[in-house]
């Protein structure tokens, strides 16, 4: 509609440039590169000559200051034995490993909840949508810190209940549960994919399993959660791959230490204490590729055994 | 059919409404029943999820005596705005205006950039026939995919070795780049759902690209360019990492950054302050959530952005 005068300008040919006689369906390399140049700059620049860059440096020792010194694997090697990142890796696993799950658990349960066609259901997805915006900013890291901080509100309301916990920020056994339960709080954007998803599943699946007396049990097994399970793949990988790389909730929460004992020494905020305040860049670089790494062969893991059971039926991808 | 749900939470704290009688058929009084029951759990839920964000903002008017301690309640006989003068004063002998305008000339560059670049590039990856164009699509979603941190140290040797270190350079060269590949893809699938017949016709008439992509694509493509703008804006604002990396002086710094020197400085002297800076800096993200909510929402459910 809104392009109408654009195409009645058939009087004037000359508008274009160069009048470049496109071959229609034909391929216009010249044409096409232009259009990517931005792309395609910041991909050699910023993503792969940094990559190549950093696997380098990962060989050597490097502080920033002195030219880079070929040591081969032994940065690598080192990790293996360097107590402070096989803790690291331990945080970050665990709260990968229990917070992911979790939060997409609740992410599809009031997914679920949502899904129908009740009145104000839009008020309902925007406000549980909410944290997800907000939820990896300082502001929200300085809040978490004091709610969970000893005789803050969440302390005082356990102990209403009779559990004294104390702070937890201060209680290296109870750092995790609070990251864990931060992430699990911006549940939100999960949801709402997993909400439009729902939407796509046809009624009439539903009915046809009631007549056949099916509860809700076997409903969710045998229609929901197979036909859903592109969405479930879907927010599994995305979630998985952002919680390894958590951060910012981590330095502010820890004051950039990982404290207390080490609890919240994520692996990013490891490579970040390696790589920035101790300049040393070669090892931080072969932790970053360990990353990536370990990220990639996560990706393959999931998407092998996603053959099993992620389901695409008809045309939907 | 949605009953299935078992909400996770237990009872709702608040006394169940007393359901409103109807006289007229039995299952027209159970559906109600049922739908207050929804409404309840649900408003249960909302006030769960929403609670840090409402201590905050209760804490941010409180004298800090009444912050922790015993005194938890929400509400106070002595909201104040000092909390807000204090925060308002800086830190560093840096006004928190300062703070407001350097966040907000990051997250306009980066909207800026990122809208011009990701749509510019979007055009060759949906509408132009190029070799090796199926080789670069998927190299972009494999970035999608890529721990940033791997590139950060050789980024930060280069920005450092050109002197670029304490500018907003190295925050914004890659938003005029598109290096967030997930614009790039969210406005190739939008332009690969528009018409090809819309480029066909404008080609007969000797359109070029340039002209095609300006007069054709850009215009229908503005729900796509609202939900850029809006997510690029708001991950700029947030974004923590890179001014941590790359900004040395305070008065270049932007809310985050500000924030975490408050944090340092202060150490919980000043808890009131503090949280009112907190929702200052979060103050833009709400507004922008409060107008834009529904193309947020849209957006993440189309496009599965990320929050």
């Amino acid at each position: 509609m809104t392009q109408s005068p654009t195409l009645s300008r058939r009087s004037s040919p000359s508008a274009s440039p160069q009048p470049r006689k496109s071959r229609r369906r034909g391929t216009d390399a010249r044409a096409g590169y232009t259009f990517l140049l931005p792309w395609l700059l910041g991909f050699i620049a910023l993503t792969v000559g940094p990559m190549i860059s950093s696997l380098y440096l990962s060989f050597t020792n490097y502080n920033l200051f002195e030219a880079p010194k070929w040591i081969g694997l032994d940065n690598y090697a080192t990790l293996f034995q360097d107590e402070r990142f096989l803790q690291s890796v331990g945080v970050t696993l665990n709260y990968v490993i229990f917070g992911t799950p979790l939060k997409l658990a609740a992410a599809l349960a009031i997914a679920m909840l949502l899904n129908s066609k009740r009145k104000g259901q839009g008020f309902y997805r925007s406000a549980f949508y909410a944290p997800s915006l907000i939820g990896a900013s300082v502001s929200i890291a300085i809040v978490w810190k004091a709610m969970f901080g000893d005789a803050g509100p969440v302390d005082q309301g356990l102990s209403f209940f009779g559990i004294n916990l104390g702070g937890w920020v201060g209680n290296p056994s109870m750092t995790m549960p609070m990251m864990i339960l931060l992430t699990v709080w911006q549940f939100g954007a999960p949801m709402v994919i997993f909400l439009a998803g729902l939407k796509q599943i046809p009624a009439d699946l539903y009915e046809a399993a009631s007549m056949d007396g099916a509860g809700p049990v076997r409903k969710f097994m045998n229609i929901t959660w197979p036909m859903l399970s592109p969405v479930i793949f879907f927010n599994l990988l995305m979630e998985t791959i952002h919680a390894f790389q958590i951060f910012a909730s981590a330095y502010i929460i820890s004051n950039g230490e990982g404290g207390p004992a080490g609890s919240t020494l994520f692996y990013t905020l490891y490579l970040y204490l390696r790589g920035f305040s101790d300049f040393r860049m070669g090892y931080a670089s072969a932790m970053a590729w360990l990353l990536v790494i370990v990220v990639g062969v996560i990706t393959l893991i999931f998407f092998k055994t996603s053959k099993s059971w992620v389901h695409y039926s008809g045309d939907s991808k | 059919m949605t009953t299935m749900a078992t909400p996770t939470q237990p009872a709702p704290t608040k006394p169940p409404a007393a359901p409103v009688y109807n006289p007229k058929s039995e299952s027209t009084t159970a559906k109600r029943v049922k739908s207050t029951i929804f409404h309840i759990v649900a408003l249960a839920l909302v006030a769960m999820v929403l609670y840090p964000a409402i201590w905050m903002i209760s804490a941010s008017f409180k004298p800090n005596s009444e912050i922790g301690g015993a005194n938890n309640a929400l509400w106070s006989n002595n909201f104040s705005f000092d909390n807000f003068v204090t925060a308002m004063e800086g830190i560093g002998g840096v006004s928190t205006l300062t703070f407001f305008t350097n966040s907000l000339i990051l997250a306009v560059g980066a909207v800026v950039g990122t809208v011009l670049s990701a749509s510019i590039s979007a055009y060759a990856f949906a509408r132009i026939n190029f070799p090796g164009r199926g080789l670069f699509f998927g190299m972009m979603i494999a970035t999608l995919l890529l721990p940033f941190h791997v590139v950060i140290i050789p980024q930060y040797i280069v920005f450092q070795q050109l002197g670029l270190v304490d500018t907003y350079v190295p925050l914004l060269i890659g938003k005029f780049l598109a290096a967030d590949a997930f614009f790039v893809f969210l406005m190739v699938q939008f332009m690969r759902g528009l018409p090809a017949e819309l480029d066909e016709a404008a080609r007969i008439d000797g359109a070029g690209h340039v002209r095609i992509f300006g007069s054709i694509m850009l215009p229908l493509m503005k729900p796509a360019l609202i939900s850029t703008s809006i997510f690029s804006f708001i991950w700029s604002w947030n974004d923590f990492l890179g001014p941590l990396l790359y900004l040395n002086t305070p008065e270049k710094y932007p809310l985050p950054l500000a924030l975490r020197l408050f944090v340092d400085q202060t150490q919980s002297s000043d808890y009131g302050a503090m949280i009112a800076m907190s929702v200052l800096a979060l103050l833009p993200v709400l507004v922008f959530f409060l107008v834009f909510q529904r193309y947020i929402v849209e957006g993440v459910s189309t496009q599965g952005l990320k929050g």
